[in-house]
């Protein structure tokens, strides 16, 4: 795959994370983003993935995973021992979403949490005229069949974060092609992007 | 029909003795094994395959007298999970078993008759050193090993014993250690067979042997084997003919069980059951280094994992203890519980899925 052709999403991750990192994807899916920082970047990685197919497919692309549910802890994680946590796409189909972002930021020292925008305005136009739960390309579910059970907000992360003292040290947001990123843009984005993605840390 | 190929069980004799973990010293030891594939010529495309309580060391292929084949030949061969074409595939009977290593129907040198109980008390590392002979006499110092069940636990051992030979490990449907309710099935199982008519204390090599105590243990094994749902499936409640209103065979089940205990005692020896529980009982790494993490710290070795989600014998809770074991000590390791209704045989049926994931494993 070639940068070009990598999705935005990816692609932002892939800046932000250095070479040879150790790197813990929380729900990585198929390991479709690690085997892209892999070849990459080199890093060192481990993916986690509930599901049984995912993680057949993550095998089969090279990967370490283990099969296991973010919603019961990462017990077997040591305090700090990754560089990264990548939480990508995932944060909203979680049970406890605070529970895991406690359980990211114990064993990493620096979190990326991205999640689709509720409150973009494509969103909110589709509830408002059509009276319906949204769907979109990031929304692809129906009501009755989405994993997405904690939807959210930048503007719920941000108050969720603040509230817990956690610190937000970058946030991206992503509109179909483009990513913008800057604290003061924070309630343009709340409107006008589809996708946001997060750096947190502990604050110490 | 495909080509069958066929293959013959070779025999090793060993001519050091060895010290085994009891204090004990064994001599004329023999390990009977077979290969498959060819041994390249850097000597580093060896995979050990290591056999559960009752297998042995035909694990692929056929034998010219038989109509079976070996007991993994669904993963074992060109394009299979263990690919014959990339690997150099060793498959040997463990220490204390009765299809061709030696154990205690081999004859005691010393007495010129069968150890019987005389046979030392064997472990799981007693059987691991008897491999890494076996091994050492191929010359490989380079080693891929893969084991179901107790073969999962003789892959743990070997991770741990033999770090610098070790590169990759595979426990499929196994455990670190028994929990109690497996000693338990073990103990009422060699009971079955100690309190047979025939048993003689072990001395039934000459005269009628202890059929009906072993056959009861392999009835037992098979139950702990199996799960409830698929034995509703497959059994149900169905009688073989109708209710005899007796204490002969009646159900289907039954009538199962039955036919499973007599064709075993055709191929097994009660004392090798014994000596081969016991060791399944003793192994435990845990209290050996005090813990898991202690028993892994040198390994060398990338490790896969694999549960079944029916397997209620060697649970995926067990397998995770060891998954968490190597992610605490930053190891290299690979975890998925496959969902299967073969209970713990799923190791010896559930070949596609393993297949896909072992190939994977390899090539990584």
């Amino acid at each position: 795959m070639t940068t070009k052709n990598l999705n935005l999403n990816y692609k932002i991750v892939l800046d932000l994370i250095k070479e040879k990192s150790k790197v813990l994807d929380l729900g990585c899916g198929n390991g479709e983003l690690l085997k892209i920082l892999k070849e990459k970047k080199e890093i060192n990685s481990l993916g986690v993935e509930i599901n049984e197919d995912c993680v057949v497919e993550a095998l089969e692309n090279g990967l370490s995973v283990i099969q296991g549910d973010l919603d019961k802890g990462l017990d077997e994680f040591q305090d700090n021992s990754y560089d990264w946590a990548i939480l990508n796409q995932t944060l909203q189909s979680t049970k406890n979403p605070e529970f895991v972002i406690y359980e990211m930021l114990r064993v990493a020292n620096k979190c990326i949490v991205s999640f689709p925008n509720f409150a973009y305005w494509r969103v909110r136009f589709y509830l408002f005229f059509k009276g319906k739960m949204p769907k979109s390309k990031a929304l692809p579910y129906e009501w009755y069949n989405t994993p997405n059970v904690h939807l959210l907000t930048i503007e719920d992360f941000f108050e969720f974060c603040k509230k817990r003292n956690i610190k937000i040290e970058k946030s991206i947001y992503l509109t179909r092609n483009k990513a913008r990123s800057g604290f003061l843009m924070r309630n343009i984005a709340n409107f006008f992007c589809e996708q946001a993605i997060f750096v947190i840390t502990k604050n110490i | 029909m495909g080509n069958k190929i066929y293959t013959e069980t070779l025999i090793l004799k060993l001519d050091e003795p060895l010290k085994l973990k009891c204090g004990k010293v064994l001599k004329n030891i023999e390990i009977a094994y077979e290969t498959y594939g060819k041994l390249n010529a850097d000597k580093d495309n060896a995979i050990l395959v290591l056999h559960a309580l009752t297998g042995d060391a035909h694990a692929a292929n056929y034998h010219k007298d038989s109509k079976k084949p070996g007991w993994w030949n669904d993963m074992i061969g060109e394009n299979k999970a263990f690919d014959t074409s990339k690997y150099f595939i060793i498959s040997s009977n463990i220490l204390g078993g009765c299809r061709g290593t030696t154990g205690p129907s081999s004859i005691n040198p010393d007495t010129n008759k069968p150890y019987a109980l005389d046979f030392p008390v064997i472990t799981v590392e007693d059987m691991v050193n008897v491999q890494k002979k076996l091994i050492d006499y191929l010359g490989i110092k380079k080693l891929i090993v893969a084991g179901g069940s107790m073969g999962g636990m003789q892959a743990l051992e070997w991770s741990i014993k033999y770090p610098d030979v070790v590169e990759k490990t595979i426990i499929i449907a196994s455990s670190a250690r028994l929990n109690a309710q497996s000693i338990a099935f073990n103990a009422v199982m060699r009971n079955a067979i100690l309190t047979d008519v025939n048993f003689n204390d072990g001395n039934y090599y000459d005269k009628k042997h202890p059929e009906s105590g072993l056959a009861i243990a392999r009835m037992i094994g098979h139950i702990t084997y199996l799960y409830e749902e698929a034995m509703i499936k497959k059994f149900g409640r169905e009688f073989k003919d109708k209710p005899n209103f007796d204490f002969g065979i009646d159900f289907q089940v039954e009538s199962y069980l039955e036919h499973q205990g007599q064709i075993f005692v055709d191929r097994f020896d009660a004392n090798s059951y014994l000596y081969i529980t016991k060791a399944l009982d003793y192994y435990d790494p845990i209290k050996e280094y005090g813990s898991l993490e202690n028993a892994l710290k040198d390994t060398k070795s990338k490790f896969l994992i694999i549960s079944f989600s029916s397997d209620w014998l060697f649970t995926t809770k067990q397998s995770k203890q060891m998954v968490n074991a190597l992610v605490k000590i930053n190891k290299d390791v690979s975890f998925v519980e496959l969902e299967s209704k073969c209970g713990h045989d799923a190791f010896l049926l559930e070949f596609d899925k393993q297949t896909k994931i072992i190939k994977s494993f390899l090539r990584g």
